[in-house]
């Protein structure tokens, strides 16, 4: 969690362009001085070679750190059981597990966790807070060890994207909670394949960036979810309403 | 460090530079300078003017290694991963030849823009296993340092083929083989049909197969966009007209007198001018779609005796398939996947607002004909409308709201496509009669002919199920899953 977001940190003020091949369009904002920052790296990209390939290398890396924190940790599940496995890949993240009748445990702010979970072979893993954690694609094959799983929060993962999302159906028969709150990748198309997820109870969908009409789609996931609680947009949001009315404070909470 | 050291060392040069010095590179205003030049030049020699520095940058270049001819997905993959996989940077120059540059009647735009795994041969299977992962990744393939990620549109809803009675056993054959190659596919009988998708009426199903992951549809203009931003290769807007080839007689093992040709120049036409520009080149890449046919003629290919290797034609002809939009408010909801019905019709959403695409393949005698893009709404009503309405009885009630055509490049031979060398033609590679499924397989039959050309076999997957020597052998490679 504070791990992964320091280093980008280090890099991110100059490199403002690199930062941004990761986020999809326009989510962050550029203030006056980081705007003239970029256009400045932009004219000297685009008159320099040198600059291109510092660039390119620099984008390069950034890239195969995220594949490195992704790696497969499947070959733990032989010795340690699934559970445990798919456990050590969350925590190494920087996210917390609970696993069942237990307490929830993280890692402290240096990365290291309580090793008592190793000795937790059968028990399951109840709940995944994965939030602002670097999980792609690639790294679902870890997380998709945990068979029972019946929480998942995937809040502002930066990599999270529709391909893992059509990833999640073999948790359907467990997962009761899922939480996609201010992942910057998700779209309305990814949502779609959450129809398989059947014993959902409550899934979180606000602040989606990439979403297109957020109160539309809401309706549309309702309907394709019909014993799910869908929270995150007020559909009335998406209307056009006249001068004289008000929005109405409904049940479901306004996005910030 | 870097941070502070780059800004010091060019911003305080840039800002002490005179105005007047070359800046690295053309001086902004070389247009201007060279009208300027010419007036110059002819206010200097005696007689009638003449047009001294012609103006030639419409023209490709004089010499090129590889010349693909066509522009489209298909095109643009093997000429990114000749790149890519090239021994040295910038150790080969590809030269794209497009005759068209809106693409107007290329079928990669025209097209649904699907991507499934569900197929009967493996090494279709494998090739759109790695197509997906290659548009999964595509902003690492694809990465332009400046220019924002590319947005795929990708929806990952999947596909659902649907059998009757008689094709059920072909099927179920079919995903076992599926699965064994590593695609994400299910079998569904009709109750848990009606179960996940109750808009679905199962009148005359058996047996359905449901792609779970790595399947759906997308964009094919960012695709192809992205394939072009992708830097390297260079673009020339024109026609090819004519191989210039020379020949070498040689003597087999089994002492038969055989042709060699091998093109040595490709004469590309500008648009609208007689003006052509002689292209030297040593390899040949045929990807020009539902125009690959004659692409081959003019290098000879057919002419000769039926039945003998130099007769055997290239069988790609373009085939005209309609696809139709429709609007309907109370139509299947958000999950709905890319349906195939057992009639062979097919249709998917588009978009978040009601609105539905989908067409049908005609039989073999009521083929449209391929002279124009002009689209017969009359199939509309009476080959597609009933299968549709029949299959979803929501659909009774649509309202067709645009549609368009486009072309296949269809095999006639055996509906798949051809890659690879020709024997005879030695450096003419093939990368074209996809028939319909060429999107979704670019990524890989580009990476194929790449590497057949840089190391001369298929390394990753194998293709020699679709090299063109099948066409004279007579041994067809035939795909069972076609829409």
């Amino acid at each position: 969690m504070a791990a992964p977001w320091v280093s980008l940190r280090l890099v991110a003020p100059m490199w403002n362009g690199t930062r941004g091949i990761h986020r999809l369009g326009g989510a962050v904002v550029p203030e006056g001085n980081q705007k003239k920052e970029r256009k400045m790296l932009q004219f000297l990209n685009n008159h320099f070679y040198d600059v291109e390939a510092l660039r390119g290398y620099l984008l390069q890396r950034e890239m195969s750190k995220v594949h490195l924190k992704n790696r497969s940790f499947t070959w733990l599940e032989e010795q340690h059981g699934p559970y445990s496995a798919g456990a050590f890949f969350i925590l190494k993240q920087g996210g917390a597990v609970k696993f069942r009748d237990k307490e929830w445990i993280r890692p402290d702010k240096y990365g290291h966790s309580s090793p008592e979970f190793w000795n937790f072979r059968e028990v399951p893993v109840e709940a995944v807070d994965a939030s602002d954690c670097e999980i792609n694609y690639e790294g679902l094959d870890n997380l998709l060890l945990l068979k029972e799983l019946q929480s998942l929060s995937l809040q502002r993962c930066p990599h999270v994207d529709d391909w893992c999302l059509s990833r999640l159906y073999p948790l359907a028969d467990s997962l009761q909670e899922l939480s996609l709150a201010g992942c910057p990748r998700v779209s309305e198309r990814g949502l779609a394949c959450l129809h398989h997820l059947q014993n959902l109870r409550r899934l979180d969908i606000s602040d989606l960036p990439a979403v297109s009409n957020p109160g539309l789609t809401q309706i549309l996931v309702e309907e394709m979810l019909p014993n799910c609680q869908v929270v995150g947009v007020d559909w009335a949001e998406g209307l056009k309403l006249g001068p004289e009315e008000q929005p109405q404070d409904t049940a479901s909470p306004v996005p910030a | 460090m870097i941070r502070r050291v780059l800004p010091h060392g060019l911003g305080r040069g840039l800002l002490t530079r005179r105005p007047g010095t070359r800046r690295g590179g053309f001086s902004l205003d070389w247009d201007g300078k060279v009208s300027e030049i010419k007036k110059k030049i002819k206010s200097i020699l005696p007689g009638t003017p003449c047009d001294v520095l012609p103006d030639t940058s419409h023209l490709p270049p004089e010499h090129s290694d590889v010349v693909v001819v066509g522009g489209g997905v298909l095109g643009l993959s093997v000429a990114y991963w000749l790149k890519q996989l090239e021994n040295r940077r910038g150790g080969m120059r590809v030269l794209v030849v497009e005759r068209d540059h809106t693409y107007s009647q290329a079928s990669t735009g025209l097209s649904v823009g699907g991507i499934c795994q569900q197929f009967s041969l493996p090494e279709n299977i494998q090739l759109s296993l790695f197509s997906a992962s290659f548009l999964r990744n595509i902003n690492e393939y694809l990465a332009v340092t400046n220019a924002p990620p590319l947005d795929l549109q990708f929806n990952p809803s999947g596909y659902l083929l649907l059998a009757s009675e008689k094709d059920a056993a072909a099927m179920e054959s079919n995903v076992k083989v599926q699965k064994q190659e590593g695609a994400k596919v299910c079998l569904m009988s009709p109750d848990q049909l009606r179960n996940k998708f109750p808009w679905i009426n199962t009148e005359g199903v058996a047996l359905a197969s449901y792609g779970m992951e790595n399947e759906g549809w997308f964009d094919p203009w960012c695709l192809l966009h992205g394939l072009r931003q992708k830097v390297g290769v260079f673009f020339c807007q024109g026609e090819v007209t004519r191989f210039v080839t020379s020949s070498q007689r040689m003597m087999t093992t089994d002492d038969e007198m055989v042709t060699l040709k091998s093109i040595h120049e490709v004469h590309v036409k500008m648009d609208h001018s007689l003006e052509y520009q002689p292209v030297e080149c040593a390899i040949v890449i045929n990807a020009a779609g539902a125009w690959s046919a004659q692409i081959a003629a003019l290098a000879g290919i057919g002419k000769g005796p039926p039945g003998t290797l130099q007769g055997t034609k290239l069988p790609v002809e373009p085939r005209k398939r309609y696809v139709y939009v429709w609007h309907c408010p109370q139509g299947p909801g958000l999950e709905t996947p890319l349906v195939a019905d057992t009639s062979g019709a097919y249709f998917r959403r588009e978009g978040l607002g009601s609105n539905y695409l989908g067409g049908r393949s005609p039989a073999e005698e009521e083929e449209p004909d391929p002279a124009n893009l002009e689209v017969d709404h009359d199939f509309f009503q009476e080959k597609v409308w009933p299968h549709l309405a029949l299959r979803v009885p929501a659909f009774e009630t649509l309202k067709v709201q645009t549609a368009w055509a486009g072309y296949y490049d269809y095999n006639t031979f055996d509906q798949n496509g051809v890659v690879g060398p020709h024997p005879l033609v030695v450096n003419m590679y093939f990368a074209t009669g996809f028939s319909g499924h060429g999107l979704q397989q670019a990524p890989g039959v580009g990476r194929a002919v790449a590497e057949m050309i840089l190391e001369g076999s298929f390394q990753t997957i194998d293709l020699s199920p679709f090299l063109f020597n099948r066409f004279y052998l007579g041994e067809k490679t035939q795909e069972n899953n076609i829409m």
